[in-house]
């Protein structure tokens, strides 16, 4: 397998991490992950700049696999004696680890890595002023969006680019690169007594990607639909999920379809395999080599080839995502899907999730709703989820749904179901399938059935 | 960590565009922390981050640059791009005098966790399982993790301000999986303290495993929580997260000042029951978000924020309180040397009441019971928030009757401070936290005796 590293930059960070991972003992498995990136964040209130920060910064995690036994150690530089400390650490750090027969670093396993790269060198190359400028003309547009908005908490210009290499004594070797470009925007409406918050993002691979009126025209409709709103009464609704909401909902699938999780007795479908978990209608993919997607990659975190896993298929559980050790211990290839930082050792993790699209429009599949809410945000998912027993309560704020239309505004009020219910009463997804910031692709979902806590 | 020859050059080098203020703030952190998961001690992980930031101020914008390079050449790059994304009218000072001061929190470490042998810590986690899965085969899983940091801190301002600090924080934590006939329930019990090792000695982990354990048990036979308002029952030491929730945020200055807090001109005016007194209290000696300093070197402090049902005043950072020309109240914190710092809160606690907690539960006809809230997550702006419950009971003709699943309890926070028609005289505080603003976590303490808030909605399944 040949891969050559994209840039110069990124070949010294594997060159790194080969002299590192090169200094295993006899007997012992060592892996490097190394990465460097820089960033700017302008954000701007009141016309002006606020702040503006740019910065760069590496680091390094060392992980020491010996007699099946794991230590990990990590600095936040790459300064030749904080690599050997981290490196020295690790090593000591495995020797109090219980052993494991399927703990192991990833070996190379045949399968060739999709060629991607997205990476815009007028990421980095953007002079400062445009990115104020951009800011402030953001903040600019927000307010001048309706006049009850009557300001802008703050709006932000953000872009980082970074580059990472993963190489191991057992033959691993991967690099990538990747640059990214963001704004948001949070706009406060005031009229009379009543204040509300409401949000809009752009994301893109490079500056001409962005979209200021799209992100500024979703932060006023979101801060000015809402006044007025108060709970409605306790009832059970069907809920409709635009891709952004939906997303979350996929997210939530997602984390409890991990090989680690199933493993350890965690997932409430780990016992599932090949059984009807959803409706018919839902197809769920997590394909990091899918390229419409903002997380798309070459390699996951521990230099295997990224690829394509379905999750479930028309309703049917038909997998569960792995890195290395899990996938030993399951028996089961890495499905790639090793998700890490420099701070940490590899998880199993989702990285691009992908709904597969139904049929019809967001305004279609509302006008087959007879009561319902729209929600416009969910609150308190760390709190209020838990993936284990697979329970789901969450603060919303929305529209109600009433024949077929969107109707009063509804806030103070809380949805709740479970996972597994949620997914089975599934009624509608529509055709209308956005890549999001976080990389995931999503339409609009349609849920019956949910118990809504209110007045 | 920097000498203060060098801190004042480059205090120098980052007022000479015309900067009104600079600082150099400066961290050196070790973590440790090991995970014993599925009966087996997975791994041990050791970290280490140094590095500076360095802000100017001029007019409304904060020019902010970070590094990891702490030598005078890396610090002056720093300072350069600090200045430059600040740049004012004309030159400033740049001879800039520090005072070093000495930062106090009024109790030693006794044991400092570096200190400890790891076989010392990884021997706790293999206790804690064991406890835990003693508890019953009911029992399914079990993780168990340790943690310590310690994090040493420099700030020095064109002030004049030079203060260091070293502060230490460990960590225990229990996690249990509990399957039955209708799935899986989980239980959580966490302890953290502004201490080393000696949090070992407070706590006694097989405990902390049982307690873990009965958690998810209850659990399994739980029924599902109910939906709609009614009255709500917050447990001692199990419920600071309202208060941090219903008010802490909606009172930091900075969303103040943004128009974002419907506590907003509201300081004088009655906004909760009489009897409610909050703090936040940074000086609270060993909890987890004690401090010495804020991470812009001003002293903790014992802020009263609502005294007797009266907003007395908000939280303060330093921009916030130089624009209104007033002193920081020392709440200016980070996540580290790479963030910049804002309002943030310390520990914050209702005191305690005079009523028998028996007696408030008592006289409760119909409601539920909290014993433990999760997280929680508000809208300052409207001051709606929401909060999960970890560990909740039915209230039935007065008394505590069957065990309910989680769920999140929403309401809105002016209101819910009017509601509230009983305070306990068990005040505790509760849980480590910690508290997310704009991406930066940090870690915080809360506290409350048993109250009750006359109607809150719970987000259950049941009617």
């Amino acid at each position: 397998m040949s891969f050559e590293p994209p840039d110069q930059e990124s070949a010294d960070l594997l060159a790194l991490a080969l002299s590192v991972a090169e200094k295993a003992d006899t007997g012992e498995q060592v892996e490097a992950f190394v990465a460097r990136s820089s960033y700017t964040t302008v954000r701007a209130h009141g016309g002006e700049v606020e702040s503006f920060t740019s910065a760069a910064s590496a680091g390094i995690g060392v992980r020491v696999v010996s007699n099946h036994r794991q230590g990990f150690a990590w600095a936040g530089t790459l300064e030749a004696d904080a690599i050997e400390e981290a490196l020295a650490e690790a090593r000591d750090n495995a020797t109090f680890a219980e052993s494991d027969e399927w703990v192991g670093l990833a070996e190379p396993d045949g399968i060739a890595p999709v060629p991607f790269d997205a990476f815009d060198p007028s990421v980095g190359s953007m002079p400062a002023s445009r990115k104020i400028d951009l800011a402030i003309e953001l903040e600019r547009m927000v307010r001048a969006g309706d006049r009850r908005i009557t300001g802008v908490r703050v709006a932000t210009f953000s872009d980082s680019t970074s580059r990472f290499a993963v190489a191991t004594s057992t033959g691993i070797a991967g690099a990538g690169r990747g640059a990214w470009c963001s704004m948001s925007a949070l706009a406060l409406a005031e009229e009379g007594d009543e204040t509300y918050t409401g949000g809009g993002s752009t994301v893109g691979f490079r500056p001409d990607d962005l979209d200021l009126a799209e992100a500024a025209d979703d932060a006023v409709l979101r801060a000015t639909r809402l006044f007025g709103a108060k709970p409605v009464p306790s009832q059970r609704v069907t809920i409709i999920l635009e891709p952004r909401m939906a997303a979350t909902i996929a997210s939530l699938l997602g984390s409890t379809l991990t090989g680690e999780r199933v493993l350890k007795g965690r997932s409430p479908f780990g016992d599932r395999m090949g059984e009807v978990i959803a409706s018919p209608k839902l197809t769920l993919i997590d394909d990091p080599t899918d390229h419409r997607s903002y997380a798309a990659d070459v390699f996951d975190g521990e230099g295997l080839a990224c690829r394509r896993n379905q999750l479930v298929v028309d309703g049917v559980l038909q997998g569960f995502l792995y890195d290395s050790a899990s996938g030993r211990r399951a028996g089961q290839p890495s499905t790639g899907s090793a998700v890490r930082g420099v701070s940490s050792t590899p998880s199993v993790g989702c990285q691009a999730l992908a709904v597969a699209p139904g049929a019809g429009s967001f305004d279609s599949l509302l006008a087959d709703i007879d009561t319902g809410v729209y929600l416009q945000s969910m609150t308190g998912l760390h709190s209020g989820v838990n993936l284990v027993s697979g329970d789901i309560s969450v603060g919303i704020e929305g529209l109600m749904v009433r024949n077929g239309q969107l109707a009063e505004p509804v806030r103070e009020v809380t949805i709740a179901s479970t996972l597994q219910r949620m997914l089975l009463d599934i009624v509608a997804i529509g055709d209308d399938v956005e890549w999001l910031p976080g990389g995931t692709g999503c339409p609009t979902i349609v849920i019956a059935d949910l118990s809504l806590g209110g007045s | 960590m920097i000498e203060q020859s060098v801190l004042e050059v480059v205090l120098g080098v980052a007022m000479r565009t015309g900067g009104e203020f600079a600082e150099v703030f400066a961290e050196d952190r070790r973590n440790a922390s090991a995970v014993l998961d599925d009966g087996r001690v997975e791994e041990l992980t050791s970290g280490r981050d140094r590095g500076a930031g360095i802000r100017v101020v001029v007019g409304d914008t904060t020019g902010f640059a970070h590094t990891a390079d702490l030598t005078e050449a890396g610090l002056i790059a720093a300072a350069e791009a600090a200045a430059a994304a600040a740049r004012g009218g004309g030159g400033g000072t740049n001879v800039i005098a520090l005072d070093r001061r000495s930062a106090s929190r009024g109790y030693d470490i006794e044991t400092y966790p570096g200190d400890v042998p790891k076989a010392s810590k990884v021997e706790l986690l293999g206790r804690a399982n064991d406890a835990a899965r003693a508890v019953g085969g009911a029992i399914s899983q079990v993780s168990v993790s340790y943690g310590d940091n310690r994090r040493h801190i420099l700030v020095a301002n064109s002030d004049g301000l030079f203060v260091e600090d070293d502060t230490v924080r460990t960590f225990f934590a229990v996690s249990c999986v509990a399957t039955g006939d209708a799935g899986m329930q989980t239980g959580r019990e966490s302890v953290g303290h502004t201490i080393g090792f000696e949090l070992f000695d407070m706590y006694d982990v097989d405990q902390l495993a049982r307690n873990a354990a009965d958690r998810a048990l209850t659990k399994l036979a739980a029924r599902p929580a109910p939906s709609g308002q009614m009255p709500v029952v917050i447990g001692s030491g199990g419920g600071g997260v309202l208060f941090h929730e219903a008010c802490g945020h909606g009172l930091e200055a900075d969303l103040v000042a943004k128009g974002a807090s419907v506590f907003r001109g509201r300081v004088g005016q009655q906004v909760a029951s009489k009897g409610v007194t909050v703090v936040d209290d940074g000086t609270m000696e060993r909890e987890w978000g004690n401090i010495a300093v804020d991470d812009e070197g001003n002293p903790a402090q014992r802020n009263v924020l609502i005294e007797d049902g009266v907003l007395t005043d908000y939280m303060w950072d330093h921009l916030r309180a130089r624009k209104e020309g007033r002193r920081s109240s020392g709440n200016g914190r980070r996540q580290s040397y790479q963030n910049l710092p804002m309002v943030r809160m310390t520990n914050t606690y209702l005191l305690a009441g005079e009523e028998d907690p028996e007696a408030i539960i008592a006289s409760t006809p119909k409601g539920v019971y909290v014993k433990h809230l999760g997280g929680g997550q508000v809208n300052t702006a409207t001051g709606d928030f929401v909060f999960g419950m970890t560990e909740a009971y039915l209230i039935e003709d007065g008394k505590i009757t069957e065990p309910l699943r989680e769920g999140n309890l929403i309401g809105n926070g002016p209101e819910v401070l009017q509601r509230i028609d009983a305070l306990g005289n068990d005040f505790a505080m509760g849980p480590p936290g910690t508290c997310g603003k704009d991406g930066q976590g940090v870690p915080v303490g809360d506290g409350v005796p048993t109250l009750r808030v006359s109607s809150l909605t719970i987000g259950g399944t049941a009617a």
